[in-house]
C-alpha cells in the first residue's frame, strides 16, 4: 500500500481522465499538474492551452503563472488570449480543467464573492477565463476539495455556468450546444451529472470513504450514480512523476 | 426575439467609435522621435480622471516602472481594466490608502489574486470596501472589447457569459443574430484613455516586438487613445525595417518609448528574467498591516526617484543574474525564487 495525500490522489484521478490526442486548457495548480501527468503517463500527445495565449507546451516544470515563460516553453505557438479562446469557442477544445469556491448541484461555479453582491463578506478575484472556457470548451472538469460550504444548494453568484438550472437551461441561455460539466473530482470522490436531470451524482468513491461520508458533506442531496464504483488508488508510477517530475518543490501537492 | 437581457453594471467608456476615430485623425502619425524619461511620459499622458489599461498578464510583462510612475505621481480617480491584472493591479491599489483615491473604476475579469500565490490582503480591502464602482466581465470578455475598439466598431459579439450572474453585473448586452438568430453577448468597445506596455525590443518611433505571448497588447495598443510603451532594449529603425513581420505594434499607435532594461520586474519578461517570487511573496506578507505597507511603499517607491533605484534596493544586477538563470533553467539554478 502506497501512501498518498488528498490532493496527490485528487491531482492523479483527474489527470486519468484527458485521453491521448485531445485538447484540454488548464489553470495554474492542481489542474495544470494534472495535465502536466497526463501528458507523462497515457497521454503523451495531449495538446494542453494556456489562456494568455500559450498552445501545446512541452512543459519544464509547472507554471507559476498561466501566463509566465513555462506556459509556452518549446509550445507549437506562443498566441494571443484571443486565439486561445477562439480555439475553444470554435470547437476544438475538448477539455477545460477549473477550480472555484463553490459549486451546485448542477456544476455552476462561484469564484467572485461569497455574501451580497453590493457588499461581499468575502471577495475573491472573479472569473478570470473561467466562464469563458465552460462556456466553449465541450466537457469542464471541476477539481474542488469537499465541504458543506462549497458544495452548496446555491451559490452566492454564480460565475462559471455548469447546467444552470437543469436540462436544457445552457442551451436556453444561448451558449453553444452540447457542452457541460463532465466529472468533479473532490478529495472524497469523482462526481458525475445525471443525463436526465443534469444534477450531480457519486461515480466513484476514493479508497476509504463512505458514500455517507460525502453525503455529509454535501449541503445539496447528491445520489449514488447507478455503477458506482471505487476510484482506483494512485499507482506508486504516477506518485512518483507528480512528486519528482512535476512539482519536486512541493507547491500544489503541499510541504 | 423577446427577453433579450442586458447585464446591469456601469459601461466606463463610450464605445462610440466616430468620437474615437476624431481623436485618431488628429494623432501624430509621423515618424518622430518619441524617446523620454518614464517620469515625463507619465507626467504628459497620464491625466487624472484618466481610464488606464495595463499590458501584459499580471506577473508577467508587465510594465512596472509605468506603473510605480503612476503612483509616484499621485495621480487620481483613475478607471482601470483588469484581465488577470495581478501585481499591476496590486501595484495601483496601493494608491488607495490613506485617504488618497487613485483607482475610482474597474472593469474586472481578474484582479485581488495572485494566481498560485495567493490573494493580495491590501486588494481585498480596497475593493471589499465598496470605494471602488466594479463592473465584473471576463478575461476573453475584456479581450474583446478592446478587439472591436482596435477594429474601430462599436461591439464584438461572443457566446461568453450567458446565463451567468457575471453576465448580470456586467454592462453588455444579450443581441439576436440576424443570420441564425441565435442568441449572443454583444460586448461594447472599450478605448482606454492611455496604456502602458511593456516590450522586448522598439525603436525610438515606436514600432514595438514582442517575445512570446502577446496576451491582449496589440489589441490594447490599437485600442487606447494614448499609448507608453517601455522597452528592454531600443533597436535601430533599419533593424525593425529588416524584419517587419516581426513588428507587433507600430509606431502609429505609440505616443511615448522609455527605455527601462529589466522593466517587468518583480514580474517575469519571456527569455530574459524570471519572477522574483521571493519579492512578491514580501509585497504580499507585509501587505497584511497597513502601517507596515505604508513604510513599504515609502522606501521602494516613494521614496526613489525611478525604477533603477527601485531595482538597485532589491538586489540589482546580481538578482537579475539569478533570475535570468531560473528563466533559462540554467542546471543547478532551478530551485531559486521557487514558491
Amino acid at each position: 500500500m502506497v501512501n498518498y495525500n488528498a490532493i496527490e490522489l485528487m491531482i492523479i484521478a483527474a489527470a486519468r481522465l484527458l485521453e491521448n490526442g485531445s485538447t484540454v486548457a488548464v489553470g495554474t495548480g492542481a489542474p495544470c499538474a494534472a495535465a502536466m501527468l497526463a501528458q507523462k503517463t497515457q497521454a503523451p500527445d495531449l495538446i494542453i492551452a494556456f489562456e494568455s495565449g500559450g498552445l501545446a507546451p512541452l512543459l519544464p516544470v509547472m507554471p507559476i503563472s498561466v501566463g509566465d515563460s513555462r506556459s509556452f516553453h518549446r509550445a507549437l505557438m506562443a498566441g494571443s488570449m484571443s486565439e486561445i479562446m477562439e480555439i475553444c469557442q470554435r470547437g476544438l477544445m475538448d477539455y477545460t480543467f477549473l477550480g472555484g469556491a463553490q459549486i451546485d448541484p448542477y456544476g455552476n461555479l462561484n469564484s467572485t464573492l461569497i455574501g451580497d453582491y453590493e457588499k461581499p463578506k468575502v471577495r475573491f478575484p472573479g472569473s478570470g477565463g473561467a466562464d469563458d472556457l465552460a462556456s466553449f470548451c465541450w466537457r469542464t472538469l471541476i477539481i474542488i476539495p469537499h465541504s458543506r460550504k462549497r458544495f452548496v444548494n446555491k451559490l452566492d453568484f454564480l460565475t462559471t455556468p455548469g447546467y444552470l438550472n437543469g436540462p436544457g437551461a445552457r442551451e436556453a441561455a444561448g451558449l453553444p450546444r452540447g457542452c457541460g460539466p463532465y466529472r468533479v473530482i473532490s478529495d472524497l470522490g469523482a462526481m458525475s451529472f445525471d443525463q436526465e436531470t443534469k444534477r450531480m451524482q457519486v461515480e466513484s468513491l476514493h479508497p476509504g470513504v463512505s458514500y455517507e461520508q460525502v453525503q455529509q458533506s454535501t449541503a445539496f442531496e447528491i445520489p449514488r450514480a447507478r455503477n458506482m464504483g471505487e476510484t482506483t488508488p494512485p499507482d506508486k508510477t504516477e506518485l512518483r512523476i507528480l512528486r519528482e517530475e512535476i512539482d519536486p518543490y512541493r507547491y500544489v501537492i503541499g510541504r | 426575439m423577446s427577453n433579450l437581457r442586458a447585464g446591469i453594471g456601469p459601461l466606463f467608456m463610450s464605445p462610440d467609435t466616430e468620437a474615437t476615430r476624431e481623436l485618431f485623425r488628429k494623432k501624430n502619425k509621423a515618424l518622430t522621435n518619441k524617446l523620454m524619461s518614464v517620469k515625463e511620459a507619465v507626467e504628459r499622458f497620464v491625466k487624472d480622471g484618466d481610464y488606464l489599461g495595463s499590458g501584459g498578464f499580471g506577473t508577467n510583462r508587465i510594465a512596472t516602472a509605468a506603473l510605480h510612475e503612476i503612483l509616484r505621481q499621485r495621480k487620481r480617480n483613475l478607471g482601470f481594466a483588469g484581465h488577470t491584472a495581478t501585481h499591476d493591479f496590486q501595484i495601483l491599489a496601493a494608491g488607495n490608502m490613506n485617504g488618497a483615491k487613485l483607482l475610482s473604476r474597474v472593469d474586472l475579469a481578474y484582479i485581488i489574486g495572485l494566481e498560485a500565490r495567493g490573494l493580495s490582503p491590501h486588494s481585498r480591502r480596497v475593493v471589499e470596501s465598496g470605494e471602488l464602482e466594479v463592473c465584473e466581465w471576463t478575461n476573453y470578455a475584456l479581450a474583446c472589447r478592446l478587439r472591436a475598439a482596435a477594429a474601430g466598431i462599436p461591439f464584438l459579439p461572443s457566446y461568453t457569459m450567458l446565463g451567468t450572474d457575471t453576465f448580470r453585473f456586467s454592462a453588455a448586452k444579450e443581441i439576436e443574430c440576424p443570420f441564425t438568430r441565435r442568441k449572443l453577448v454583444a460586448l461594447p468597445a472599450l478605448n482606454p484613455d492611455v496604456s502602458v506596455i511593456h516590450v522586448h525590443e522598439a525603436d525610438s518611433y515606436g514600432n514595438c516586438r514582442i517575445g512570446g505571448i502577446t496576451v491582449a497588447d496589440p489589441d490594447l495598443a490599437r485600442a487606447s487613445k494614448r499609448v507608453i510603451i517601455t522597452t528592454e532594449r531600443i533597436v535601430s529603425t533599419d533593424e525593425i525595417r529588416s524584419a517587419p513581420q516581426a513588428t507587433v505594434i507600430p509606431a502609429l499607435c505609440v505616443d511615448a518609448v522609455c527605455e527601462v532594461p529589466f522593466g517587468s520586474y518583480p514580474g517575469n519578461m519571456p527569455g530574459e528574467y524570471f519572477s522574483d517570487e521571493e519579492h512578491l511573496r514580501q509585497w504580499l506578507e507585509v501587505e497584511k498591516d497597513v502601517a507596515a505597507f505604508s513604510a513599504f511603499l515609502k522606501k521602494y517607491i516613494y521614496d526613489v526617484p525611478d525604477f533603477e533605484s527601485y531595482l538597485q534596493l532589491c538586489g540589482g544586477m546580481n538578482r537579475i543574474a539569478k533570475l535570468r538563470a531560473l528563466e533559462l533553467l540554467v542546471p543547478g539554478r532551478e530551485k531559486d525564487g521557487q514558491l
